[in-house]
């Protein structure tokens, strides 16, 4: 059922995304338009790009993108062309400005951050003093025996 | 009446789950072993009376009794048997009784095995579990009842969703929710330890094989899921970042975190304090996976079961058993001293690595996830964060983690000299680079994420043979020590390879997958990756429960027939809902994929055909990875019930060292 929600989309609609008719002649063309409509998001959808959507509003935006690209536009300036219309909302891949950088410095300032803290506690493992190991009750010594002989 | 007998046994469970909750807790405390007694017998007849509550919802569905309102929503009469059973998890009250059933039965597997537990940390465990259920129990009591009847029952129901009318999906969430719920069983050992104020090797062995087996029931169910989405989706897709798929991800990640932890607390009794941490963190995972999927946050317009006060009681219990459990964990510090010695270079350092690795990598996956939520909170921007997001974010992780598992698990405990282990490796590597060089020279695009892909996949599963070969020693008769290795070792090669070969399949699936789209007559053929494909016919054909548009479609290669191809698309009338059944010619090194889509205008077929390769490679990977838990799982040294059945139980004393 995870999946469900995809599927809202597909109601009472053709089952193909990009249908036939939409393709362009010129595949280097074309091949420019896929790349583009997989990083939009279709809007009445969740969480799909307008390539994967079968909503009507998906193809009107793939439409566009390719109405766009046949008049000489840059990737760049077909995707500033969607989002000045439909808003930051439909980037499925977010931008690195503004608040945004946080998003994409998380995973590297924590991997930094987790390195560090491991770092100083293998330091501090590899200096402990050995007699820790000795300082096992007898009882706890007589446990581990019996776990591990096992 | 059967109905009433259910909902009645769900009051009862929910009763005495209270009462499991307080009775061993007061008993462990005060040492009165007759209030610690309590435990066993109440998670027994908990799980019983939650099973009869269970069996009466699947009966209602069974015998399509309308009268119910569950039943009614998702059922109907024409509804083939094994979807009337399945369908009773495949809605939000039925699968919240699946989960608490899943709940009580993990209670009850401590009280069944677990007779090598001291007393009174089992009843402390059980005591936690019983809190665990009873939340839960409220949750269904009070505000999702699946038991409410029909003031006036219709003649029949509305259906299930056809999506979830198929075998891939209808068993995805028992085993997601084993996987879920079975971390529960690691948080309440996490927390009965704090609580008893004593973490041990011995306490990394016995959660030990509950924290294997989540793991494994996780990798099957997103599996299944995926292989489901792969499949039915109608354009091969088979992970999407979307916030419910990456509720069971987070969970799965931070699983493969605590397992390899708890390694390091039961061989060499330190990482105590970040094991407990990750126990409790991974079943919080396992909540906010549920919070995210129930209570629509992230979803806003369609989810399983758009409810704020679902929602807020979700989340509730998420706080209370967080903030609880994080509270005894701060309180409790002191008793988690590290006690091993050990060098930087150490198999304990690179367990520790990769814990950082995979738990930086959930953390990525939970703040792409949450970040849409927070910035609109907090920065009033609404945005979307996609695949592009994650497949950037999250894939170098991944590769880092690739290229150091093969050196690390080869690593000694204490400490390691590197030179024997790059010597045996260096064979492999080179064997990697080959690889991957040679598919960096056939490929015609210039991305690297398939060479790169290729790369590890043979350096983690050259790996793991290496790994696995060097255990048998020297000398003569190494071959017959390798069959007579333990479990463990073999289930610890198979899941690294297992994971070598998913990441083949993933890779070579993302960089090299070609597609087509076109409209076909009756009599045509198209040409993808050296296959040929004709269309035969398109014809009309009456399903139980829907009516279907089936096209046959011969595959050949080399002028040579090597299958035929029936892609559905089918209309459910009841729900009025269309769905694709993709037809798949399955292979060792690809996957041939058509669906077949409308009728054009000026005649014949709009046909999307696929080349898919390595896809098999994906589920094959997965499945070798559970393989290689549920080896690991049997090994005789790791069994739930091995200390009771051998030599002595531990000495009173040992057992009872008051935190008090």
């Amino acid at each position: 059922m995870k999946h469900l929600v995809l599927f809202l989309c597909l109601l009472a609609t053709p089952v193909l995304a990009v249908q036939p008719d939409e393709v362009l002649d010129d595949p280097a063309l074309e091949a420019r338009a896929r790349d583009i409509s997989e990083g939009l998001r279709c809007l009445v959808c969740r969480n799909e790009s307008i390539d994967e959507s079968n909503a009507d509003l998906a193809r009107d935006m793939r439409l566009l993108v390719r109405e766009r690209l046949q008049e000489g536009d840059s990737d760049a300036e077909v995707v500033a062309f969607i989002t000045d219309r439909y808003g930051e909302y439909v980037l499925l891949n977010p931008t690195t400005g503004g608040s945004n950088l946080l998003l994409w410095l998380a995973g590297p300032a924590m991997l930094g951050a987790g390195l560090l803290v491991a770092g100083l506690y293998l330091r501090g493992r590899a200096n402990a003093p050995e007699e820790d190991v000795t300082r096992l009750s007898e009882a706890e010594e007589h446990r581990l025996r019996d776990i591990l002989k096992d | 009446m059967v109905t009433e007998l259910g909902h009645f046994a769900l009051i009862l469970a929910f009763l005495t789950a209270i009462a499991q909750a307080v009775v061993p807790l007061v008993g462990a405390h005060k040492r009165w072993p007759g209030w610690m007694a309590v435990a066993e017998p109440a998670a027994t007849l908990q799980f019983v009376l939650t099973a009869v509550a269970f069996a009466a919802l699947t009966w209602a569905f069974v015998t399509s009794d309308f009268s119910l309102r569950l039943v009614t929503l998702n059922s109907h009469t024409d509804k083939p048997m094994l979807y009337k059973i399945t369908g009773v998890w495949g809605n939000h009250e039925g699968s919240m009784l699946l989960w608490v059933l899943i709940v009580t039965l993990f209670g009850g597997a401590v009280a069944w095995f677990g007779a090598n537990l001291p007393p009174s940390l089992r009843a402390r465990v059980l005591s936690v579990q019983a809190m665990i259920g009873a939340a839960f129990f409220a949750f269904i009591l009070f505000t999702s009842n699946p038991f409410l009847r029909m003031g006036s029952p219709p003649f029949n129901g509305q259906d299930l969703n056809p999506l979830l009318q198929d075998p891939g999906l209808a068993f995805h969430p028992p085993f997601l929710y084993l996987g879920y719920v079975g971390l529960s069983m690691t948080f309440s050992f996490a927390v009965a330890a704090l609580i008893e104020g004593r973490v041990d090797a011995a306490w990394g062995r016995w959660v030990r094989p509950y924290t294997l087996a989540s793991w494994i029931f996780l990798t099957i169910g997103i599996g299944l899921g995926s292989w489901w989405a792969y499949y039915e989706l109608g354009w091969g897709g088979f992970w999407f970042w979307d916030p419910v798929e990456n509720a069971s991800f987070m969970p799965w990640l931070i699983a493969a975190a605590l397992l390899h932890s708890a390694i390091v607390v039961e061989k060499r009794e330190s990482l105590k304090s970040w094991t407990i941490l990750l126990a409790i963190i991974a079943f919080g995972f396992s909540m906010v996976g549920a919070f995210i999927t129930r209570s629509g946050v992230l979803t806003s317009v369609h989810a399983f079961a758009t409810d704020p006060e679902r929602g807020v009681f979700l989340l509730a219990i998420l706080a209370v058993f967080m903030i609880g459990a994080l509270t005894l964990f701060a309180a409790r510090a002191n008793i988690m001293q590290a006690r091993g010695v050990f060098g930087m270079a150490s198999r304990e350092s690179a367990l520790v690595l990769n814990n950082i690795l995979l738990a930086v990598s959930c953390f990525v996956v939970f703040v792409g996830t949450m970040w849409p939520l927070l910035a609109e909170m907090v920065f009033d921007r609404k945005l979307t964060v996609g695949a592009p997001f994650f497949n950037a974010a999250f894939t170098p992780f991944m590769v880092l983690l690739g290229l150091v598992l093969p050196i690390g698990s080869m690593m000694a405990w204490k400490r390691a000299k590197f030179a024997p282990i790059l010597r045996k490796l260096t064979p492999v590597f080179v064997l990697a680079v080959a690889i991957g060089a040679l598919a960096w020279a056939m490929q015609t695009g210039r991305s690297a994420l398939g060479p790169v892909g290729l790369f590890l996949a043979a350096w983690l599963i050259g790996g793991a043979a290496v790994d696995i070969w060097s255990r048998t020693g020297r000398g003569s008769g190494r071959l017959s020590r390798l069959t007579r290795l333990p479990g463990a070792d073999w289930g610890k090669a198979l899941a690294h390879g297992g994971l070598g070969i998913t990441m083949a399949g993933i890779a070579a699936m993302m960089a090299w997958e070609l597609e087509d789209i076109r409209v076909m007559q009756t009599g045509d053929s198209l040409e993808i990756a050296g296959h040929s494909l004709r269309l035969d016919d398109v014809r009309r054909e009456e399903g139980p429960n829907y009516t279907s548009t089936v096209a046959d479609f011969t595959l050949s290669k080399n002028g040579r027939e090597i299958g035929t191809m029936q892609p559905e698309k089918r209309n459910y009338p009841v729900a009025q809902m269309p769905t694709t059944e993709a037809a798949l010619n399955n292979g060792f090194l690809r996957d041939i994929y058509v669906v077949i889509g409308d009728p054009q205008d000026n005649g014949g077929w709009a046909v999307r055909t696929y080349y898919k390769p390595l896809a098999n490679w994906i589920w094959g990977g997965t499945i070798i990875m559970a393989l290689g838990g549920a080896l690991s799982l049997s090994d005789r040294r790791y069994r739930v019930a091995a200390g009771a059945r051998k030599g002595p139980q531990p000495t009173q004393s040992a057992q009872e060292v008051p935190a008090e």
